[in-house]
C-alpha cells in the first residue's frame, strides 16, 4: 500500500491507548543485589556494577561482581553439592525440588515479570505472558523427567555429568536460565550460572526462590559479572559441562577453549532466519507471523525471522499490509500493557542496530520505519522494514538482533529454499502456505533446527530447540534436550 | 613426490608366492592404488604415493598419498552427493548399505588376507574380524528406517499446534578412520555416518590402508551413489587439519587423529562450529557391540510446528 | 446472472467484475481468496483484546459505541408496545443525560417496521428491518422479496437480510449472489446489511468467502449473525470481516461496513471490537456509517459505564432503563 497516511502518525481520531503501566513496586526492587554461592548471598570480590533500566536510562540497582576466586568458590560448592547431596539424591526427590521451584516462579510471577521488564526493557505483556510462564513450564516439565531418566532412551541409569557451567544472554534472562538450569538439575547435575551483566536481576531473585524451595546449598550458584567471568566459568578445570547461549563469535571462542578437554559442550548461537511467504499463504496471518517473527522482544531473538522471503507475485500486497500493520505497533514504555515493542536492551546494542541499519541504506535497500513516536529518553528503535534487499547485503547476512526486517523476493519454491539456506546459520525458519505438501517439502529442505509453518516463535519445554551449523549444537527441551546433561 | 616405492613385483596379499627360482614363473603385476572420490578412482593430484608394508615390514603395494587438494575435491564430491543421499528414503539407504554388506561378503577372502597382513593377526582372527565387520554393516543398514522412530518425537506442546521432531543428517562428515583396526574400525565409523544419511570424506589408516582401498572398490560396485563416501589414503596427521578447517565440512570423527593433535583439530573445528565427536584417547575396542551414539551424534534434531485448526 | 448491476452501483475493477460473471467465475474467485489460519486469527484477536484505552478516549469510545447500536428486538413475542418502548430508548437512551448520543437504528421484524418508523419519525434514528425469512432464510425467493418490499414500503431505511446458508454450503454461490442482488434491487434507497450467520458456516475460510460474496453482490454491510445461533459475533469473526472491508477498500476505493450482532453484551466487549475496528480496518471505520453493533442488552451496559465515567463512581442497573 502506498497510503501516504501511513507515513504520519495517526492523530485524526481522538482514539488513544492509555498508559496502562504495571506497577513498578511489584518488582520489589532493592538497591543492592548479591550473588548466590553455596546457598548464601555473598558480596563478590570483584568490582560491583550497575544494572540500568534501558527504557529510562535510570540506575536500577547495584550488583556485586564476581572475581576469579568467587568462580572457584562457586565451582567448589557445586562440586561438593554434586558429590554429597544432589548427585546421590534419588530422582524422585530431585523432582519435588523442581516442582517447588516451578510453583514459586508462578507465585512470584508478577514480581518477576515487572522486574524482568525493568531490567531488560521488554514489554510487560511479553514478560508476563511468555517469559515467566514458560520459565515455570520448563521447571514443571523437567521435574517430571528427574525420576524417569531410565526411560529417556539412554539406557538404564544414565549418569549426570557433574558440575555444569552455564552462561546465558540478556534477551530472555529468566527463560534462558530455566532452559539451562531445569534440565541440568533434573539430570542430577549442579550448576554455576552467569546471567548477562545487563540483566542479572531476575537470576538473583531466582536464587531467592532456590532458597525458599529449600534447595540444598551449592546445587545452584549464580555468579554475576561480565564476559571475563563467563570465560572463567567456561575454562574452569573442575567444570564438567559447559552450556552457552549467545553470539556465534563467543560460541566459537568457547569451543576453542574447550578443545581437547573432553568436557561436554552445547551451544545455542546466532541466527538469520528466513520467513518464507508463498503466494497461497493465509496472508493476514502471515503478516501477523512476520510481525511477531521480527518485532517480538524488539527483535532480540536468536531465532527471529529477520529475513522475509516473499514470493514476487504477492510481494507488493504483502508489503502494503505489513507496513500498515507495523504502523499500529505501540512502541514505548515497556511497563505499559499496551506496548508492543519496548526498549533496546543497551546503548551498545542500539548503536550496533543503528550502524547495521545504516549499511542497509548505503547498500541500496529501501528503508521504511514506522512513524510511531519514540520516547525521548531510553534506548528505542522504530520498527524498520527494508525492502529491495539483496542476498549479498550485510542486512541480509548478519544478525542485527533488533527490530529490523530485510525483505527479499523469490520466484519459485526452489529459489526460496536456496536463499533460505544460503547462510552459515541454521537456527530457525518460517514457512507460510496453505498447501500441506509444500509445507512438508519446505520443512524438509530447510537446514534449520526449528521450522515454524504458518506460525512463528513458538516455544515449549517439550519441543527440542537448537541449531544447525554455526547456530550451534545440542538441543534444549524435550527428550533430546536431556542428552546435553547426561553422560551418554 | 615421495615415491620411495619398494620392490615391484609383490603379489597382493593372499595370493600364493611363487617358488624361488632365478626368474619368477610369472612376474606379478604391481599395483599402485588410487583414491576414491566422487565415485571415481583418481590418482592424488599431488602424484604422491607411499609404500604399504605388512606387519613384518614386507612391501605390499603403493597407496596414493592424498593431499589437501584431494581433501578439497573429496569434500566437494561429498557435498554434491549430500542432497540425493540425505533425501533418499530410509528404506532405500538401508537397501544400499545391505547391498554393500553383500558385496563385502563376496570379497571375504580378500578382506581376510588384507586384514591378516595389515594387522599381523592369524587368518582365523582375521576371519572373525571380517565377519564382525560385515555383520556391523548389516546392523547399521537396519538402522536407517528406525532412527527417526527412536530419536524423533511428537512433542505434546501446550497449545493448538502439532509439533514433531525428527533426526536429520548433519551434512558432510570428515572421518579420520582408526589407525589400528583397519577394517572393523573403519566400517564402524563409516557405516553409522552413511546410515544416518550423511556423506563423508574418510581418511583411512595411514599404515594399513589396503582394507580401506578394497572397501572403496566394494562401495564402487555396490549401489552407493558416487560421492556419498569418499576414501582417501594418506597421512591422517597431515590431512586432518584440512578437514577440520574446511568450512563445508559439518562434523568430524577424529578417531584416527593422533592424540597429540586432538586439541588442535578441535580448536580448528570451532572456526565453523563443527560438531566434533568426543572420542577418548587411544584406540577403542571395536569388537564391542555398537550402540546408537554415532548415529545420534551425526544427526540434527529438527522440530517442526504447525497450528491445528479448522 | 441475468441481472445487470443496479445503476447506482459503482463500477468494479475488472477482475472483480469478472468474478461475478457466472457461478463458476464466482467459485474460482472465492476459492482463490487467501486462506485463514484459525490459530493465527484467534491469537491476533486475543492480542487485540488486551489493549486498554485512555480514560478520555474511553468516554469517546462509549459514546461512539452507543451511536453504533442497532437496538434490536427480534422475538416472536414482540408487540407494538415493545417496539415503541425501544424506540423511545433509541431516541434518548439516557433521559437524565440528554447529551447521550442516540442509537443508530432500531432493528425489528418487517411487520413491525411501520410501527418503528412511526415511533422514530424525525428522530434521526434509522429503522432496520430483518427480511428474507429471517432467521433461517428458508423460503421461496418470492416470499423473501415480498418481505423486503413490506419493510421498504413501511419506510425501513435499512434491510438486514439473511443469506441462504444451505446454498452457500452446497457451493451454489451463484444462487446466493443472485438472491443478494435481487434483494439489493428491491431495497431501493434502503441500506442493505447481509447476515452471513457465521455460526453456521463452519470455517473462517467460509466466513471470508461469504463476506466477499456479499460485498460483490452489493452489500452495504456484512453482518455476522441473526443472534439466534451460537456462536454469534466473536472477535475473530469481526476481525475477519474487517479485513474483508479493508481489502475491499484497497481494491475498489469503496467503503463498506461491518456489523457484529449477537453476544456482545458488555462495554468491555464493545470496546474490544472498536479496538479491532481501529487497528484492523482503520480509524475511518469508527463511525455508525461503517460499523454497527446488533444488540439488545449492550446499550444498558454502555449507559451504565458512561455514567461511571462521568460520575466517577460505579453505577447500577436500576439507574438506566431496562430493555424489556
Amino acid at each position: 500500500m502506498t497510503d501516504p497516511a501511513l507515513d504520519a502518525p495517526r492523530s485524526g481520531s481522538p482514539w488513544q491507548y492509555s498508559p496502562a503501566p504495571e506497577a513498578r513496586e511489584l518488582a520489589d526492587l532493592k538497591a543492592n543485589y548479591r550473588m548466590f554461592v553455596d546457598g548464601e548471598f555473598i558480596d563478590g570480590t570483584g568490582e560491583p556494577f550497575i544494572s540500568t533500566n534501558p527504557a529510562t536510562e535510570e540506575t536500577l540497582a547495584e550488583v556485586s561482581g564476581a572475581s576469579e576466586s568467587d568462580v572457584d568458590r562457586a565451582v567448589a560448592a557445586a562440586r561438593a553439592a554434586f558429590e554429597r547431596t544432589w548427585g546421590p539424591m534419588p530422582g524422585s526427590e530431585r523432582a519435588k525440588y523442581l516442582f517447588r521451584i516451578a510453583r514459586l516462579i508462578q507465585e512470584r510471577g508478577r514480581e518477576l515479570a515487572v522486574l524482568e521488564t525493568l531490567d531488560n526493557g521488554k514489554p510487560i505483556k511479553e514478560s508476563r505472558d511468555a517469559d515467566i510462564p514458560t520459565a515455570a513450564a520448563h521447571f514443571f516439565h523437567h521435574a517430571g523427567w528427574a525420576d524417569k531418566l531410565d526411560h529417556a532412551g539412554h539406557g538404564a541409569h544414565p549418569r549426570p555429568l557433574g558440575v555444569a557451567g552455564q552462561v546465558i544472554p540478556w534477551n530472555f534472562p529468566l527463560l534462558m536460565l530455566a532452559w539451562k538450569i531445569a534440565p541440568a538439575l533434573a539430570c542430577g547435575n549442579t550448576v554455576v550460572l552467569k546471567p548477562a551483566e545487563t540483566t542479572p536481576l531476575t537470576a538473583l531473585v531466582f536464587a531467592e526462590i532456590c532458597e525458599q524451595a529449600g534447595l540444598p546449598a551449592g546445587v545452584v550458584n549464580i555468579v554475576t559479572g561480565a564476559g571475563d567471568i563467563g570465560a572463567e566459568i567456561v575454562a574452569h578445570d573442575d567444570v564438567d559441562k559447559v552450556a552457552f547461549t549467545g553470539s556465534t563469535e563467543v560460541g566459537k571462542r568457547i569451543q576453542r577453549t574447550l578443545a581437547g578437554s573432553g568436557r561436554k559442550l552445547t551451544l545455542e548461537l546466532g541466527g538469520k532466519a528466513a520467513n518464507i511467504v508463498f503466494d497461497d499463504a493465509p496472508i493476514d496471518q502471515a503478516v501477523e507471523g512476520v510481525v511477531n517473527g521480527i518485532f517480538f522482544n524488539q527483535g532480540h531473538v536468536c531465532c527471529a525471522g529477520s529475513r522475509l522471503l516473499v514470493q514476487e507475485s504477492i510481494a507488493e500486497e504483502l508489503l502494503g499490509k505489513l507496513r500498515s500493520r507495523v504502523s499500529t505497533l505501540q512502541v514505548g514504555d515497556p511497563l505499559d500493557k499496551n506496548t508492543d515493542v519496548g526498549a533496546i536492551n543497551s546503548a551498545d546494542q542500539l548503536a550496533r542496530i543503528t550502524e547495521l541499519a545504516d549499511t542497509g541504506e548505503s547498500e541500496g535497500a529501501r528503508r521504511w520505519s514506522s512513524p510511531c513516536p519514540l520516547p525521548e529518553r531510553g534506548f528505542f528503535f522504530a520498527p524498520t522494514v527494508f525492502s529491495e534487499v539483496q542476498q549479498s547485503m550485510r542486512i541480509a547476512r548478519e544478525e542485527v538482533f533488533g527490530p529490523v526486517l530485510s525483505v527479499l523476493t523469490f520466484r519459485t519454491p526452489e529459489e526460496a529454499i536456496a536463499k533460505a539456506n544460503n547462510t552459515p546459520y541454521g537456527l530457525s525458519a518460517g514457512v507460510w502456505t496453505e498447501k500441506g505438501s509444500r509445507i512438508l517439502w519446505a520443512a524438509q529442505q530447510i537446514r534449520a533446527g526449528v521450522v515454524w509453518a504458518n506460525t512463528f516463535n513458538r516455544f515449549d519445554p517439550t519441543a527440542p530447540f537448537g541449531g544447525y551449523q554455526e547456530s550451534g549444537f545440542g538441543r534444549e527441551g524435550g527428550r533430546a534436550g536431556l542428552e546435553a546433561y547426561l553422560d551418554v | 613426490m615421495t615415491s620411495d616405492s619398494g620392490i615391484p613385483g609383490s603379489e597382493r596379499p593372499g595370493e600364493p608366492t611363487r617358488g624361488h627360482t632365478d626368474a619368477p614363473a610369472r612376474l606379478g603385476v604391481t599395483k599402485t592404488y588410487k583414491l576414491y572420490i566422487g565415485g571415481a578412482f583418481p590418482r592424488s593430484e599431488s602424484g604422491r604415493v607411499h609404500p604399504v608394508h605388512d606387519s613384518h615390514g614386507e612391501f605390499l603395494a603403493n597407496a596414493a598419498r592424498a593431499s589437501r587438494k584431494d581433501v578439497r575435491d573429496a569434500v566437494a564430491a561429498a557435498r554434491k552427493a549430500f542432497g540425493g543421499w540425505s533425501s533418499a528414503t530410509a528404506y532405500n539407504r538401508g537397501q544400499v548399505l545391505f547391498r554393500v554388506a553383500e558385496v563385502m561378503e563376496g570379497r571375504r577372502a580378500q578382506f581376510v588376507a588384507e586384514v591378516a597382513a595389515a594387522e599381523g593377526v592369524s587368518t582365523g582372527t582375521a576371519e572373525s574380524t571380517v565377519n564382525a565387520t560385515i555383520d556391523r554393516m548389516v546392523w547399521y543398514a537396519g538402522w536407517t528406517d528406525k532412527l527417526a522412530a527412536v530419536l524423533g518425537a511428537a512433542n505434546p506442546v501446550a497449545g493448538p499446534y502439532f509439533s514433531f521432531s525428527v533426526p536429520e543428517p548433519t551434512g558432510v562428515v570428515g572421518i579420520l578412520a582408526p589407525q589400528q583396526s583397519s577394517l572393523l574400525g573403519l566400517v564402524s565409523v563409516v557405516a553409522p555416518v552413511l546410515a544416518a544419511g550423511n556423506t563423508c570424506v574418510v581418511v583411512s589408516s595411514t599404515e594399513r590402508p589396503l582394507p580401506a582401498i578394497t572397501l572403496a572398490e566394494v562401495l564402487a560396485t555396490s549401489d552407493l551413489p558416487g560421492g556419498v563416501a569418499n576414501l582417501l589414503t594418506g597421512d591422517a596427521a597431515e590431512l586432518a587439519p584440512w578437514l577440520a578447517s574446511h568450512a563445508d565440512v559439518n562434523a568430524l570423527d577424529p578417531s584416527g587423529v593422533p592424540d597429540s593433535l586432538r586439541a588442535e583439530i578441535e580448536r580448528s573445528s570451532a572456526g565453523t562450529v563443527k560438531r566434533v565427536l568426543d572420542v577418548r584417547p587411544g584406540e577403542q575396542d571395536w569388537t564391542r557391540e555398537p550402540d546408537i551414539r554415532r548415529l545420534r551424534e551425526f544427526t540434527e534434531i529438527k522440530t517442526v510446528w504447525h497450528p491445528v485448526g479448522m | 446472472m441475468a441481472h445487470p448491476p443496479p445503476a447506482s452501483a459503482p463500477e468494479l475493477p475488472a477482475e472483480l467484475a469478472e468474478a461475478t460473471r457466472d457461478g463458476a467465475a464466482l467459485k474460482r474467485f472465492l476459492h482463490g481468496l487467501p486462506g485463514v489460519d484459525q490459530v493465527g486469527l484467534e491469537q491476533r484477536a486475543a492480542g487485540l483484546a488486551t489493549r486498554s484505552i485512555k480514560k478520555d478516549s474511553k468516554l469517546w469510545a462509549i459514546d461512539t459505541a452507543i451511536g453504533m447500536v442497532d437496538l434490536t428486538t427480534l422475538e416472536g413475542a414482540d408487540t407494538a408496545g415493545k417496539v415503541r418502548a425501544l424506540a423511545a430508548k433509541a431516541r434518548r437512551p439516557d433521559p437524565d443525560r440528554p447529551d447521550t448520543p442516540r442509537a443508530a437504528a432500531l432493528c425489528v421484524y418487517p411487520d413491525l417496521a411501520a410501527t418503528a418508523v412511526e415511533a422514530l419519525a424525525g428522530s434521526g434514528v434509522g429503522v432496520a428491518s430483518v427480511a428474507t425469512a429471517f432467521p433461517s432464510g428458508r423460503s421461496s425467493l418470492q416470499a423473501k422479496l415480498a418481505e423486503v418490499e413490506l419493510a421498504v414500503s413501511a419506510g425501513a431505511t435499512e434491510v438486514d437480510m439473511v443469506i441462504d446458508r444451505g446454498a452457500f454450503l452446497s457451493g451454489e454461490y451463484g444462487r446466493v449472489f443472485d438472491e443478494i442482488r435481487d434483494v439489493r434491487e428491491s431495497c431501493g434507497p434502503a441500506h442493505l446489511k447481509v447476515i452471513l450467520e457465521t455460526g453456521e458456516l463452519g470455517t473462517y475460510d467460509n466466513v471470508r468467502r461469504a463476506s466477499w460474496l456479499a460485498l460483490l453482490a452489493g452489500a452495504d454491510f456484512v453482518k455476522t449473525s441473526t443472534g439466534k445461533i451460537s456462536p454469534a459475533a466473536t472477535l475473530p469473526v469481526t476481525q475477519l470481516m474487517l479485513q474483508a472491508v479493508r481489502d475491499w477498500r484497497d481494491r475498489t476505493g469503496q467503503l463498506r461496513g461491518v456489523k457484529p450482532a449477537g453476544g456482545i453484551r458488555s462495554t468491555k466487549d464493545a470496546i474490544r471490537h472498536l479496538v479491532a475496528v481501529h487497528e484492523v480496518a482503520g480509524p475511518e471505520w469508527l463511525s455508525p456509517a461503517l460499523f454497527r453493533f446488533g444488540a439488545s442488552s449492550l446499550l444498558g451496559d454502555l449507559l451504565m459505564q458512561r455514567r461511571t465515567q462521568l460520575d466517577g463512581h460505579y453505577s447500577g442497573p436500576d439507574y438506566v432503563a431496562v430493555d424489556q
